[in-house]
């Protein structure tokens, strides 16, 4: 039934179990809705006393802190690799206040482990002279950062408007067969990849495009995404020839640079006037190259 | 001019082979600006050069950089600059660009401004996805010091410029100015309440100065060839040039450097390409997503700047133009748009953390069709009551496009309160994955996207 319907006439209105229509309940009404003694039986329900509901003595426990926090673990007491730790310090001495350096640290402890787990957080806080609870509140609100183990290798595929506009959610999809899982975020079964869909990664121009163990690929089109987790799997080089990196400036062909006296007559662009002259009189081998193709 | 032309400052040199070597960049005539400001100029010239040239911040909110730096407090304590290069905001990739291609520009910038602002610690927040970029920055930040570019006397002058390249990890949030601070600082990146504004008290308690990395990237410009030169660009109210970030539904999406006031059509359907076989184009966001949308009749005539912008009731932000055909279903791009912001809501001010929340709910409702009239009214109202209520503008991003896009085309709403929206990415046939096996579980799937890892 649509809801689009002229007020009179909806049905729903003689109904009074409709959420936004019901009418207030009479006070007789709610008087015989109440439970009377004796009810329980009559429904053959034991509800057993508060006190022993288990449900409710875990939310309890949840929110009651055991004891004593976390303190700042001692460093003697706590091995941490010595690599892990001259990185964390070397960190440490690029900011004028050490907690600055909770995001390095953290990525630190991630490159190591593979993500950030409870024990490489207590060797940074060591390191640090923090809390691990400290750095586990930062490590929670950054999207980056694992607070559970993932797989090897990481695939993130942009799925925000302008990917979508030319078929993120397709890619993801192929992403998702090609490393057998079933949900966006889930690891692979023999625990190399993990596939996930993420805000904008700001590559809008090579959309739909997916950032492969931190690197940026684009445009990807059907078949990449299975070509790029096989070459992953074989230990090769992923999709070489879409790698953003190697890309010229964006927007490609067209009709590119102004020729506005004013940028060409621009101080810092004498310079370049000079070179190119120099260029036009000698080919470039690169020219050459071309002019032979 | 030319019809569709671009204006190449920044750009200039962008795709000169090494352009990110310190040698390249100096062969281009780089570093020549940082010699004028610290031999020829004092400190006070700087900035007034800087004031006069009437930059404003290509950030989102286009306040003018000289007089945010002209906030700054004299006197002998430590200041801060940071560059603000978390560019995380959707349809948004020209930093990126800037970054990769051209970083000794930046770091040029940087140090001019921090000369003019008097900074001593300078800061380049960069977001934690751009790890490339950021490799590249790390390197060229190397390279500047061993030339005594940085470090605690720049160029025999006796000033101390450091810069550390500082990367995020993954939050939309820490682009806000406040948030970015707090993140720095080693924090959860939530925003804090203004005023006291970072120029008074800001990082680590100082006074900060906080711009974008485009701006910076104008300074060596402005420095070298003077404010009434680069004034001769652009209009009176925006002056200089403009790097554009084009995407979405067109044949060139990229980046492309114009002077603020070229025609929008000509930026869409000249630089760009127009859109794919021709199609109408049925709205675009002027300045990212977080700008109200303009449908192509409305918008693509206006000159392209901050005033003209403002003027129709949108804005241009960062300067990045997502355009959308008449394929499009505005009733998913409002849901698409709704669930960036809900998953990037930091969660401190309850009128952004619920909005966001319940706008997705039921944006999601009327796509499934299962929604009812009342929703679509609060929809609308939600957003009005986010607007101005939070202590940073994450929640307004929301509540302005989506605002739009009900208003604008309530008709589509109501038929989707109707009949629902029949598929994740409403285009026919369009869609190579459509008649894929299993396609229907992962649309599924393609709900769950932003759920995804936490």
């Amino acid at each position: 039934m649509s809801p689009l319907l002229p007020k009179g006439d909806r049905p729903w209105q003689d109904d009074p179990g409709h959420i936004h229509d019901a009418p207030e309940p009479s006070d007789e009404a709610l008087k015989e809705a109440e439970f009377a003694p004796g009810d329980q039986e009559e429904l053959g329900v034991q509800v057993p006393p508060l006190d022993s509901i288990t449900a409710l003595q875990a939310i309890d426990e949840s929110r009651e802190p055991h004891g004593e926090p976390a303190p700042v673990p001692d460093l003697s007491e706590v091995k941490v690799p010595r690599p892990l730790a001259s990185e964390i310090r070397r960190a440490m001495k690029r900011y004028p206040q050490k907690r600055s350096a909770s995001i390095p640290a953290l990525w630190a402890v991630q490159r190591r482990y593979g993500w950030c787990s409870p024990e490489g957080i207590e060797q940074a806080a060591a390191v640090m002279g923090v809390t691990p609870a400290y750095l586990q509140s930062v490590a929670t609100f950054y999207d980056l950062f694992h607070t559970e183990p993932t797989g090897r290798h990481e695939v993130l595929v942009c799925t925000n408007i302008s990917c979508w506009l030319r078929g993120a959610d397709d890619l993801l999809a192929d992403f998702m067969d090609a490393a057998g899982t079933d949900h966006p975020g889930e690891t692979s079964e023999d625990g190399e990849v993990m596939v996930r869909g993420f805000e904008c990664l700001g590559a809008c121009d090579i959309a739909p495009m997916a950032s492969i163990d931190e690197r940026y690929y684009g445009p990807l089109t059907e078949g990449d995404a299975e070509a790029a987790l096989e070459q992953m799997r074989a230990g090769k080089e992923v999709l070489r020839e879409k790698r953003l990196a190697d890309r010229g400036a964006a927007g490609g062909s067209g009709p590119r640079v102004g020729t506005d006296p004013r940028v060409t007559r621009h101080e810092l662009n004498k310079v370049t006037a000079k070179r190119k002259a120099k260029a036009k009189a000698k080919p470039s081998p690169d020219a050459k190259r071309k002019k032979r193709r | 001019m030319a019809a569709a032309a671009e204006t190449r400052m920044l750009f200039r040199n962008i795709d000169e082979p090494r352009l990110a070597s310190i040698r390249t960049y100096k062969r281009l005539g780089g570093y020549r600006a940082v010699q004028k400001a610290f031999k020829e100029m004092a400190p006070e010239q700087v900035l007034k050069e800087l004031d006069d040239s009437g930059l404003r911040g290509r950030g989102g909110a286009g306040f003018s950089m000289g007089k945010k730096a002209s906030f700054l407090p004299r006197g002998d304590m430590d200041k801060y600059l940071c560059c603000n290069a978390d560019e995380s905001e959707p349809g948004a990739f020209k930093d990126r660009e800037l970054m990769q291609k051209n970083p000794h520009q930046l770091i040029e910038g940087i140090i001019i401004a921090a000369r003019a602002a008097g900074a001593n610690r300078c800061f380049i927040f960069i977001r934690g996805e751009y790890d490339l970029q950021g490799d590249i920055l790390d390197k060229a930040v190397e390279e500047a010091y061993d030339a005594g570019l940085l470090g605690s006397d720049v160029l025999g002058s006796g000033e101390q410029v450091e810069l550390v390249v500082h990367r995020g990890a993954g939050a939309y949030i820490c682009g806000e100015e406040t948030a970015l601070l707090d993140s720095l600082e080693g924090k959860r990146g939530n925003p804090r309440l203004k005023p006291p504004f970072p120029a008074v008290q800001g990082l680590y308690g100082g006074p900060t100065l906080i711009n974008n990395v485009e701006t910076l990237s104008n300074v060596p410009h402005i420095i070298s060839s003077g404010a009434e030169w680069f004034k001769s660009f652009g209009t009176e109210e925006s002056p200089g040039t403009k790097v554009v970030s084009v995407s979405g539904d067109v044949r060139r999406p990229g980046n492309y450097e114009v002077e603020l006031g070229i025609q929008t059509r000509k930026l869409i359907n000249g630089l760009a390409g127009g859109t794919v076989g021709r199609r109408k184009v049925k709205c675009f966001f002027p300045g990212g997503s977080s700008s109200p949308v303009l449908t192509g009749e409305e918008g693509l005539d206006l000159p392209y700047s901050f005033e003209a912008m403002a003027e129709a009731g949108s804005m241009l932000g960062s300067g990045s133009i997502i355009v959308c055909d008449e394929r499009t279903s505005i009733v998913q791009l409002a849901l698409r748009t709704a669930r960036f912001y809900h998953h990037e809501s930091c969660g401190k001010c309850t009128p952004c953390r619920e909005g966001t929340n319940w706008t997705v709910k039921m944006l999601e409702r009327m796509v499934r069709g299962e929604a009812t009239p009342i929703d679509l009214d609060t929809v609308a109202s939600v957003q009005t009551n986010i607007i101005g209520h939070c202590l940073c503008v994450l929640g307004d991003s929301m509540a302005a496009p989506v605002g739009s896009m009900v208003e604008k085309f309530r008709p589509e709403f109501e038929q989707a309160l109707e009949r629902g929206v029949p598929s994740l990415n409403d285009r026919g046939g369009a869609g190579r994955g459509a008649q894929r096996k299993g396609r229907e579980a992962r649309e599924e799937a393609g709900h769950l996207s932003m759920a995804g890892g936490r």
